[in-house]
């Protein structure tokens, strides 16, 4: 592990037009961590991770990913990343393993077919890998959009809002896969607006909040700073989750 | 770095490829149109229609393959729509790629599917007793001429593809450029068209296009159409590609 942070951002700022996105963000990415970035929607946590994965230019500020400036030196940026969107970013004409391939093949991995199959093992898709993906469920592509962003093993990794739209168990399981990672090195970017997955995964969580960040620090930190109502939701909501798992009879394993 | 875009061009094109062999419905929906044109309009008003002698259908062709091309675009918008609506684009350009071969991907394709389509319709050309006793340099200048308009277009349908907001904003585009023949000789001479009418159907790219492609294979002298023709080509590929690439810069960092 370096002293180099993953990611390093300083005094950010991007306006559409007359509206003002981000108004200065500071933040520092330790690697090898994952770091949750907090915010409701509209909060500028896309709009961050579009600058940092060079896809949209920043109007103020400096950014580094993994000791590269994004403004300056996009290719190395871009060769030390992944984004895994908003929204899965699969190819639904073509099958889960093709997908895979076809990353495999852009990065110029060797064997891309055997790397396809290992992440099709390792994320539970070797069944359905010679399907056509508008056949996945919405968990499915989640794993197979997560195990496209793995090839090549970037060490930054971007997931902007990885969970949203997903089921319970679906959530569980790219959890899991996130903490796989972070246990290997990886740094994880997460942005979520869902204040349970920040407190499951990350090791550090900031607040962004119209465009600042408002509170940046270690869940234990951050929970003397949030007001009683909020703690209040917080701790609701894993408890109707584990009722609805336990119901169903999930174990957090795949049958 | 263009060994790097050759490279990447080629894993893309691969990948879009197997989207038409998957969907050849697209190519077949593409050709339909002409070709349904070509069967009313040679069957049903052909007869009515005097184009100073010669069959119909021959007259009729190249301004029906100019039609194909300008319905098959709408495809090339469709497929680059999907991209950019579902991720796929912004993931593209997040890797370490030569960026630019995510659209040329897309436009080699584009070249591809119209190739396929244009060949149905001259199949169908062929059986509904459209001859040709053309040579190969002048069939090879009319392919490069075809390739030439559907590289115009298809760098024209980049723009909607990059930049709509829904399916309908997409195909929308195309429906003035499948308009343009009937207001040029491509049905008809344009000699019995009132005074401004005449004027745009002369002037515009569709006539010198059309009079080209039929002057070639029915072994005719072009005159000044085939310049014409060619620089309406290349001009509309400039200004195509121009706002393409700006679009393009403006949409991407």
């Amino acid at each position: 592990m370096t002293t180099t942070p993953a990611i390093q951002i300083a005094g950010l700022t991007k306006s559409y037009g007359d509206h003002a996105v981000l108004r200065g963000v500071d933040l520092s990415v330790p690697s090898g961590t994952i770091f949750a970035l907090l915010g409701s929607n509209g909060a500028g946590k896309t709009t961050a991770v579009k600058i940092l994965s060079t896809l949209l230019k920043a109007d103020g500020g400096t950014a580094a990913v993994n000791g590269y400036d994004v403004a300056g030196r996009p290719a190395e940026v871009r060769a030390s990343i992944s984004l895994t969107g908003q929204f899965a970013a699969v190819d639904e004409i073509l099958t889960g393993r093709e997908n895979l391939v076809l990353v495999a093949e852009l990065r110029r991995i060797e064997d891309a077919g055997r790397v396809a199959d290992d992440l099709l093992a390792r994320f539970g898709l070797t069944e359905a890998a010679g399907r056509r993906v508008a056949t996945y469920s919405g968990g499915m592509r989640r794993r197979l959009d997560i195990a496209m962003s793995l090839i090549g093993d970037p060490p930054v990794l971007f997931l902007d809002e990885p969970t949203t739209g997903l089921d319970p168990q679906s959530r569980i399981e790219v959890w899991e896969t996130v903490r796989t990672l972070a246990g290997q090195g990886t740094t994880v970017l997460l942005t979520t607006q869902y204040l349970d997955e920040a407190e499951q995964l990350a090791d550090r969580i900031a607040i962004l909040h119209e465009g600042r960040i408002i509170a940046d620090g270690t869940l234990a930190e951050l929970k003397q700073l949030l007001p009683p109502t909020t703690v209040e939701y917080v701790e609701k909501q894993p408890t109707l989750e584990d009722i609805f798992l336990a119901i169903i009879g999930y174990d957090g394993r795949e049958k | 770095m263009t060994t790097d875009a050759f490279h990447d061009t080629t894993v893309l094109l691969k990948r879009s490829l197997r989207h038409i062999l998957r969907s050849p419905d697209t190519i077949i929906t593409t050709a339909v149109t002409p070709i349904v044109m070509l069967l009313l309009f040679v069957y049903v008003f052909g007869g009515a229609i005097d184009v100073g002698g010669g069959e119909y259908v021959t007259y009729l062709l190249p301004g029906i393959l100019l039609i194909t091309v300008a319905s098959g675009i709408a495809y090339t918008a469709f497929r680059l729509f999907t991209d950019v609506s579902g991720g796929l684009f912004e993931r593209f350009q997040s890797m370490p790629i030569a960026r630019s071969s995510v659209l040329w991907a897309h436009v080699l394709t584009s070249i591809v599917a119209n190739l396929i389509s244009l060949v149905l319709v001259v199949l169908v050309a062929l059986a509904m007793g459209f001859r040709s006793g053309a040579g190969v340099l002048a069939w090879l200048a009319v392919l490069g001429i075809l390739v030439l308009f559907t590289l115009a277009l298809t760098w024209l349908a980049v723009i909607p593809g990059l930049t709509a907001s829904s399916i309908d904003g997409v195909s929308g585009f195309s429906y003035p450029l499948i308009f343009l023949p009937f207001i040029s000789s491509a049905f008809v001479p344009t000699d019995g068209m009132p005074g401004p009418v005449r004027w745009f159907a002369d002037n515009q790219p569709v006539t010198s296009i059309v009079n080209t492609i039929r002057g070639l294979y029915g072994e005719q002298a072009i005159g000044n159409d085939g310049w014409i023709a060619v620089a309406w080509c290349v001009g509309l590929l400039v200004v195509a590609y121009a706002l393409a690439m700006s679009t393009y810069r403006r949409k991407i960092a």
